[in-house]
């Protein structure tokens, strides 16, 4: 990140979720949850549809009322601050964001700094410059002045994890940050991601490409009917024998013949012949 | 795809609008019916203010009948200019304004019922207490069928305006007679005709404790530009800030509403116009489409009372002739409806 741009905010030292439970109209989406995502590492939470993955990263920013349970970033319990304060802490990238407003990329990243500012005063120029490391930082500064909606989709994500960066935060929620992206902006955002790790940022992704949680993370919570079934090394956690169990798919461990990385292959589970 | 589009600086569109306030509220007070000379209207507004007496007549003309009328037409139009952009704001929706969604249909009829009830001192709260029902019905309805989507806001606006308006029809049919027809007319059409300086005052109340309070809230409703979830993100209690803010707007509208009947598709018109020319940020927009709605309500209001003289047009009919095209206009570029 170039300097004067945003900072690793308050809270830096991973997550530590205790107990999390989220009800919505009666079902319970989120049970009984706990798991860790450890600091400045990217940490993948996988599991197939309705496993709650979108419900428990909304619960972690504060989006949705939790039932129970604790959540601390770097020790501090998140849900005993403020809202205001724990944007600071805490910023999200949710899955398919849209407006109907001709906001300009700028002006979408300066969002960011909402928990910041002061109600009355315009921008101060503390914000100004975080705002425009965030651009630099992330390749943008040439789209700054473009409409939010002309962008591609993998410019206009990438213009979304400037506005949560620009929130200054420890702890970097993502909900499928890949999905509809070509293959060279998923490639792109993920490699992404592992930098801003390096640098120091807890990172916690929802993904659904499997080979993409075993190559780019470090630690894999595996989330199944709202519970997690497992956490732990992604390498330790992504075994074919587990993901069978959690997918209903045949599966195989592969290696990326370019990159050397690990990698999984799936393969429909055989079906006993007529 | 082409760059953002050139903007208008702000300050320099207030300023624009500014003069073009004071100016408009100058003109409007040398034109009507009784015709005033430039240098009679401002011998009248001095007379009252300590200069030398001028003809009773005159003065009377100018202080007990203009003045109240052009003031309480820039107070309603500021008032539902700021209305609409709020509106617009935390439902998300370009189309929101407090006449599609039935707040002022709603007021309208709060304010008939005690008015025709021989209540006439209720008359602002019944208002207030008929747009913030009718908001919470709309808006409501919308929530059940399944989300604040535009088409789904409007179409409960539409259920619950007509609603309210057929109770509305129910009480004058049941209870109006003779000459009071008319004059429940003008004010379900939308009038400032008999706009006095109580009227003026109770304009004035609702913009200061509802009105500017939400001049305020600029950059909160920044942040509802990604959705709920993203509001919340940035730190906003988004169920909180949207009933409160729609709470303040209902009662704003219930206050305008009760001196000037329901004015339609001013919280509409102008502040897609300012957005279209500094930009969506809402610090910029608030104040602006207040400007904005007060010089375009004091220009209805002068063309209602003079171009068909001396027959006089209720001004909502000047702004729906001029609303419901840009309406229109509006239904064909919303790409996203449903």
């Amino acid at each position: 990140m170039s300097r004067g741009g945003p900072r690793v905010g308050p809270g830096a030292g991973g997550l530590e979720v205790a107990g999390l439970t989220v009800r919505v109209a009666g079902r319970t989406l989120v049970d009984d949850a706990s798991f860790t995502a450890p600091a400045g590492a990217v940490t993948a939470l996988v599991g197939p549809n309705g496993a709650g993955k979108s419900t428990l990263l909304r619960a972690l920013v504060g989006a949705h009322t939790r039932a129970g349970g604790e959540i601390r970033a770097g020790g501090v319990e998140l849900t005993a601050l403020s809202r205001r304060e724990r944007a600071r802490i805490v910023a999200f990238v949710e899955q398919d964001a849209h407006t109907d407003l001709a906001l300009s990329v700028r002006e979408t990243v300066a969002l960011g700094r909402i928990p910041h500012e002061s109600r009355w005063r315009s921008a101060d120029a503390r914000s100004v410059t975080v705002v425009e490391g965030a651009l630099e930082g992330l390749g943008l500064a040439h789209l700054a002045d473009r409409h939010i909606g002309t962008l591609s989709g993998g410019e206009r994500q990438r213009a979304f994890v400037a506005q949560a960066l620009a929130q200054e935060p420890a702890l970097l929620l993502l909900d499928e940050p890949t999905n509809h992206l070509d293959v060279a902006a998923q490639l792109h955002l993920l490699e992404m991601l592992a930098r801003l790790a390096r640098s120091g940022l807890t990172v916690v992704t929802a993904l659904h490409d499997l080979s993409h949680a075993a190559a780019y993370s470090a630690h894999t919570v595996a989330l199944s009917g709202g519970r997690v079934l497992a956490e732990g090394a992604s390498d330790a956690v992504l075994t074919p024998a587990f993901v069978e169990r959690l997918y209903g798919v045949r599966a195989a461990r592969t290696r990326n013949p370019i990159t050397g990385r690990a990698g999984l292959a799936f393969a429909p589970r055989a079906t006993p012949p007529a | 795809m082409s760059a953002a589009r050139r903007r208008v600086s702000p300050g320099l569109l207030g300023a624009a609008l500014g003069v073009a306030l004071v100016l408009v509220l100058g003109i409007s007070l040398t034109v009507g019916a009784a015709s005033l000379s430039l240098g009679e209207v401002w011998a009248a507004v001095l007379g009252r203010l300590g200069g030398a007496s001028v003809d009773p007549l005159v003065e009377g003309i100018v202080w007990d009948l203009r003045m109240p009328r052009i003031l309480t037409a820039a107070l309603v139009g500021a008032g539902l200019g700021v209305a609409g952009v709020v509106m617009q704001a935390v439902t998300r929706n370009p189309l929101a304004d407090p006449y599609l969604l039935g707040l002022s249909s709603g007021a309208s009829f709060g304010a008939v019922a005690v008015l025709l009830a021989g209540l006439a001192f209720l008359l602002p709260v019944a208002a207030f207490a008929g747009a913030l029902i009718a908001a919470v019905a709309a808006l409501g309805l919308a929530t059940a069928m399944g989300g604040l989507t535009p088409a789904r806001t409007v179409l409960a606006g539409v259920a619950v305006s007509a609603f309210a308006a057929a109770l509305t029809s129910f009480v004058v049919f049941w209870f109006v007679t003779g000459d009071s027809y008319r004059e429940v007319l003008s004010w379900l059409l939308g009038s400032v005709a008999g706009a006095r300086w109580p009227e003026v005052l109770i304009a004035t109340g609702a913009f200061l404790i509802a009105g500017v309070p939400l001049l305020l809230t600029g950059r909160t409703l920044d942040a509802f530009a990604f959705g709920d979830t993203s509001a919340a993100a940035l730190g906003i209690d988004v169920p909180r800030t949207r009933w409160l803010v729609l709470g303040l707007a209902a009662l704003l509208t219930g206050g305008l509403v009760s001196v000037s009947g329901s004015i339609g598709f001013v919280g509409l018109v102008l502040p897609h116009a300012v957005r279209l020319l500094v930009g969506p940020g809402h610090r910029a927009l608030l104040p602006l489409s207040a400007l904005a709605g007060g010089v375009f309500l004091v220009l209805a209001d002068t063309l209602a009372r003079t171009v068909f003289e001396p027959r006089e047009l209720p001004v909502g009919v000047i702004t729906a002739l001029v609303g419901a095209p840009v309406f229109a206009a509006l239904l064909l570029r919303s790409r996203r409806l449903a």
